[in-house]
């Protein structure tokens, strides 16, 4: 029977009970590889439950830095009877089937072509341990060490990580420790080991963190300067607010007092969350409240307000599967338009798109000062899989000599010292970008009524229809403003002179496209890649449309939504764009984006190769 | 309603301690209805912050959609307002609030803005006791829109149609009592004696404090089968008693029978001072508001003037025990915990 053979690249998938204590054996396993310098990408794939639904860990393996998905599974670590039959199916040929042998397998289920691994979790722990609970919990541990047994994991660097995890509870790892050599033993007494897979130590990850996208978010939040998030619980968000909450614990109490230089208020949905938010920033705080899809929905009606009256307003978007009752444990990159044109009336919104936890800190710390810049909503797009999962990022890195862009801001004395009458949208400067007032600065100077568009250049009350225009037309050089101000996007050219294909991305498909963009090249097939980094676009991304004959565009979602804002907001026609699609709520893999690349370069498919310019001269 | 008001000011206007003269606290001209209840309101807003000495742009005004909502631009011209969206005012008070401590916060909404599309978000701006003054222009219908009936319609109340109301009013006066408010006051924006000094009070009180005003609506719901037209009310009306407001450093100087009076010291040393014509109310009870309310409903009275107050309570601020200095003025060096911060971090992520 054939066996896959592999040092350091591979793929091994986990599948457990919800709320069985699986998660920190399984972080443990994964954080080893880190520790002996392998690049590693776990991935979470859970069900909208807390207890008894089936869970998955997914973690890849390479040594060569590539983090997205791969696609199909090596080894099966299986703890879960309810999903087992389909478990033992994902397994390639050749791969490996590890289960809890205590009672035999069904025999209906075994296949011919894949190694099964049986280890006596449960006997082994009803042996060890009275406690029913420590039987649950211990059995996760177990498996652990019969991994590091089977997979060449260095004994050690799992020793030093349950040392870590127990620091000040050190009477717990001792157990563990057992725990783990329980497994070990087992699995070198009675198998081959290791495996034809295995792992060996390497200096592939340098001074890389692992740090889910949420977290880092959290940090860019209050490195960005925020002190006040309003928010509504909803997966997969509810980590960002979490997380600002316990760093602000840690590192925004007042040494002297005790007092919160922060405040968090958790509203009563997510229209009052956004509320708040605005609020406060047109208050003179920086302020953010971080959401999902259906929150955006909820949230739609006020981003209007809030592009119209010119406040600025940060919201992270950890966008999921639709709709409420959809996969709310899924990912998916589908709120693109939402978050671009969200809201009634003639509306559109600077968007972010992360790609990594740093991006993810980096970006959300800039978002306050770009939506201060310009006065309005910036949405921070990001997704579960960056959100939830840890991820390997380049450390968290702050310019002290940074200060914050708190944007045209008039104070007491640039009040005091005004002749002239204060306009609040009056464009003084020509990028159409006015000044404003904080509530409170001035007796008798720089008030001023907040209301949407019934109202001229000073604020004051208007219906009238040329003074609706004039406001338009300015708020339309603000977006002209913002194309130079978002970050732009990151151009890779295959070749010097770059290629006639290429491939459009953002966000988390960005891992998956530049492997598989590596796989065309060792086949000979050289494709440009533009990962965009924010809306509006630069004018490099119709520069790019522009320089290539045939356009890729990765979405994870069903309708295209990417492919349909370069459609609109280039003035490209859709047939110049082909859709690499993905939404089955995991994320994208590089096999796919290759094959469908693939397909049409090869004319497998009847979609339209070549650009037809008479298209676009008609526009 | 649109008039031309002269600009013209006698120039020996009476100033308050601040130096401010009356006018200072005056807004645009309203483009309400003549005779309208709200414009009656704003005057009485002008009045209270006036007498109160208050820094006109230390106020921040703040209110939801409808007509009531378009108020905050005819009164304090020299504080910031916000019209925002239809029944969210409160939340974007609440950020306001969070972002600067120091200001006043004045939240004008209607009982559409209320009482049906943001009744979430009055209830729990209540719930947070957020530190504000929540008047809601009270008249029963949509004006707005011309005159559909709104949720604290009286059943049996007719509108300018003539169709009867079927529906259970809300009470908002007890609703805010029931989630906790801790000032909550009625009045009639025909009242002006009871009004001003209740608008005072509100403001000085450390926390959220509601007033329900009756406001009748001159044009779509101020005919005879109305229960909230002008009519209708002074006939039905009842009062706790008397309010009198007195700052700070001055002396009481009225003196009351025994028992049926009752002072409240609020935190600013200011005293609100409420002679009771029912002996039955007692002031810091909500159980003794919520029945008085009641049994004035049931003999069809409206039980107006000072209902309940809880001076000793703590606000948002002081739940959350966030700084003394308003957070938007903390900076760099406050709010930012740089790089050596982040290399600790870094490592533990490793």
């Amino acid at each position: 029977m054939k066996r896959i053979e592999a040092v350091n690249d591979f793929v091994i998938k986990f599948a457990n009970v919800n709320g069985t204590g699986s998660a920190s054996a399984n972080n443990m396993f994964a954080k080893s590889l880190f520790r002996m310098g392998l690049p590693i990408s776990p991935k979470n794939i859970f069900p909208s439950n807390i207890q008894g639904l089936p869970t998955w860990y997914e973690v890849r393996v390479n040594e060569n830095g590539y983090l997205g998905r791969r696609g199909g599974v090596d080894m099966m670590v299986c703890m879960n009877p309810q999903s087992m039959a389909k478990d033992i199916q994902e397994v390639e040929a050749g791969g490996y089937f590890f289960y809890d042998s205590s009672k035999p397998l069904d025999l209906r289920l075994m296949r011919s072509d894949i190694h099964f691994i049986g280890v006596p979790l449960k006997d082994l722990c009803q042996r060890e341990y009275s406690d029913a609970r420590q039987q649950q919990l211990f059995r996760n541990i177990i498996y652990v060490g019969a991994l590091s047994a089977l997979l060449d994991i260095e004994f050690d660097v799992l020793t030093g990580l349950v040392s870590d995890q127990f620091r000040g509870k050190e009477k717990l790892i001792t157990p563990n420790v057992r725990a783990l050599e329980i497994g070990y033993h087992y699995a070198a007494e009675h198998y081959q080991c290791p495996l034809g897979i295995r792992v060996e130590r390497r200096d592939e990850v340098g001074d890389q963190i692992l740090i889910d996208g949420n977290t880092a978010a959290s940090l860019g939040a209050i490195y960005g300067g925020a002190t006040v998030a309003a928010w509504y619980p909803i997966t997969p968000s509810t980590s960002v607010v979490d997380g600002f909450d316990k760093y602000c614990k840690r590192l925004r109490i007042d040494p002297g007092s005790g007092n919160k230089n922060y405040a968090i208020v958790q509203a009563e949905d997510e229209l009052a969350a956004i509320g708040m938010v605005i609020g406060a920033s047109w208050n003179g705080a920086r302020a953010f409240t971080a959401t999902s899809g259906p929150g955006i929905s909820l949230m739609s009606e006020f981003l209007g307000l809030a592009y119209f009256a010119e406040i600025p307003t940060v919201l992270i978007d950890v966008q999921r599967a639709g709709p409420s009752t959809g996969m709310p444990t899924r990912t998916q990159q589908s709120d693109v338009l939402a978050c671009a044109y969200a809201s009634h009336g003639d509306t559109k919104h600077v968007l972010l798109f992360p790609a990594t936890p740093r991006e993810c800190f980096e970006m959300s710390a800039d978002a306050f000062d770009l939506a201060e810049t310009l006065q309005t909503p910036v949405i921070m797009l990001t997704d579960l899989d960056l959100g939830m999962n840890d991820t390997m990022s380049p450390p968290l890195v702050w310019d002290d000599k940074r200060e914050y862009k708190r944007g045209k801001v008039f104070n007491e004395e640039q009040l005091e010292a005004m002749i002239e009458r204060f306009g609040r949208y009056l464009d003084v400067d020509g990028d159409g970008i006015p000044y404003r007032t904080y509530p409170g600065t001035h007796p008798t100077k720089g008030a001023f009524f907040t209301r949407g568009t019934s109202r001229d250049e000073y604020a004051v009350y208007t219906e009238d229809g040329d003074a609706y225009e004039k406001n338009m037309q300015r708020l339309l050089k603000k977006w002209d403003t913002a194309k130079n101000l978002v970050p732009m996007p990151e151009l890779i050219e295959a070749n010097k002179g770059g290629s006639k294909v290429g491939v459009i991305h953002f966000g988390t498909s960005r891992d998956a496209t530049l492997e598989a963009i590596d796989a065309l090249a060792a086949e000979g097939i050289a494709v440009d890649t533009l990962r965009i980094k924010g809306f509006p676009f630069h004018k490099s991304v119709d520069a790019f449309i522009e320089q290539h004959d045939t356009v890729f565009v990765v979405d994870q979602n069903r309708d295209a939504q990417m492919r349909t804002l370069l459609v609109n907001e280039c003035l490209v026609s859709p047939r110049d764009l082909i859709s690499i699609l993905n939404y089955n709520g995991t994320p994208i893999t590089a096999r796919k984006i290759r094959d469908e690349i693939i397909a049409v370069l090869r004319g497998d498919n009847v979609r339209p190769l070549h650009k037809k310019k008479m298209a676009k001269e008609s526009v | 309603m649109t008039y031309i008001r002269p600009a013209f000011r006698h120039p020996e206007l009476p100033r308050n301690e601040l130096g401010f003269t009356r006018k200072d606290y005056e807004g645009a001209i309203s483009t309400l209805c003549a005779g309208c209840g709200h414009d009656s309101i704003s005057a009485a807003i002008v009045q209270a912050c006036f007498e109160l000495s208050i820094a006109p742009h230390k106020v921040a005004k703040l209110s939801g959609i409808g007509c009531s909502s378009k108020t905050p631009t005819y009164f304090l011209g020299n504080s910031h307002g916000f019209n925002s969206v239809h029944g969210r005012m409160p939340s974007v008070a609440t950020g306001a609030n969070l972002a600067n401590r120091d200001l006043i916060y004045v939240g004008v909404s209607g009982d559409g803005d209320t009482a049906s599309i943001g009744m979430g978000q009055f209830t729990h701006a209540v719930r947070r006791n957020l530190n504000m003054m929540y008047v809601v222009e009270n008249n029963g219908c949509y004006g707005l829109t011309k005159g559909q009936d709104s949720a604290t319609a009286d059943i049996g109340s007719a509108s300018k149609k003539g169709e009867p109301n079927h529906f259970e009013p809300i009470d908002l006066a007890s609703v805010a009592l029931q989630l906790g408010a801790t000032f909550v006051a009625r009045s009639f924006s025909g009242d002006r004696q009871q009004l001003v000094p209740l608008i005072k009070a509100a403001i000085s009180h450390r926390g959220f404090a509601f007033i329900d005003v009756i406001s009748p609506c001159v044009t779509f719901n101020n005919n005879p089968k109305s229960t909230k037209g002008y009519e209708h009310v002074r006939d039905h009306l009842a009062a706790t008693g008397t309010v009198d407001y007195v700052p700070f450093k001055q002396e009481i100087s009225t003196e009351y029978e025994q028992g049926q009076s009752k002072e409240v010291t609020l935190h600013d040393g200011s005293v609100v001072h409420l002679h009771k014509a029912d002996p039955e109310l007692d002031l810091n009870s909500r159980r003794s508001a919520l029945r008085l309310i009641k049994d004035y409903k049931a003999k069809d009275q409206i039980l107006t003037g000072l209902l309940f107050m809880d001076e000793k309570s703590q606000d948002l601020h002081e739940i959350l025990g966030t700084s003394k200095t308003p957070l938007r003025d903390l900076g760099e060096a406050e709010l930012c915990p740089g790089q050596k911060v982040l290399d600790k971090l870094n490592e533990s992520l490793r």
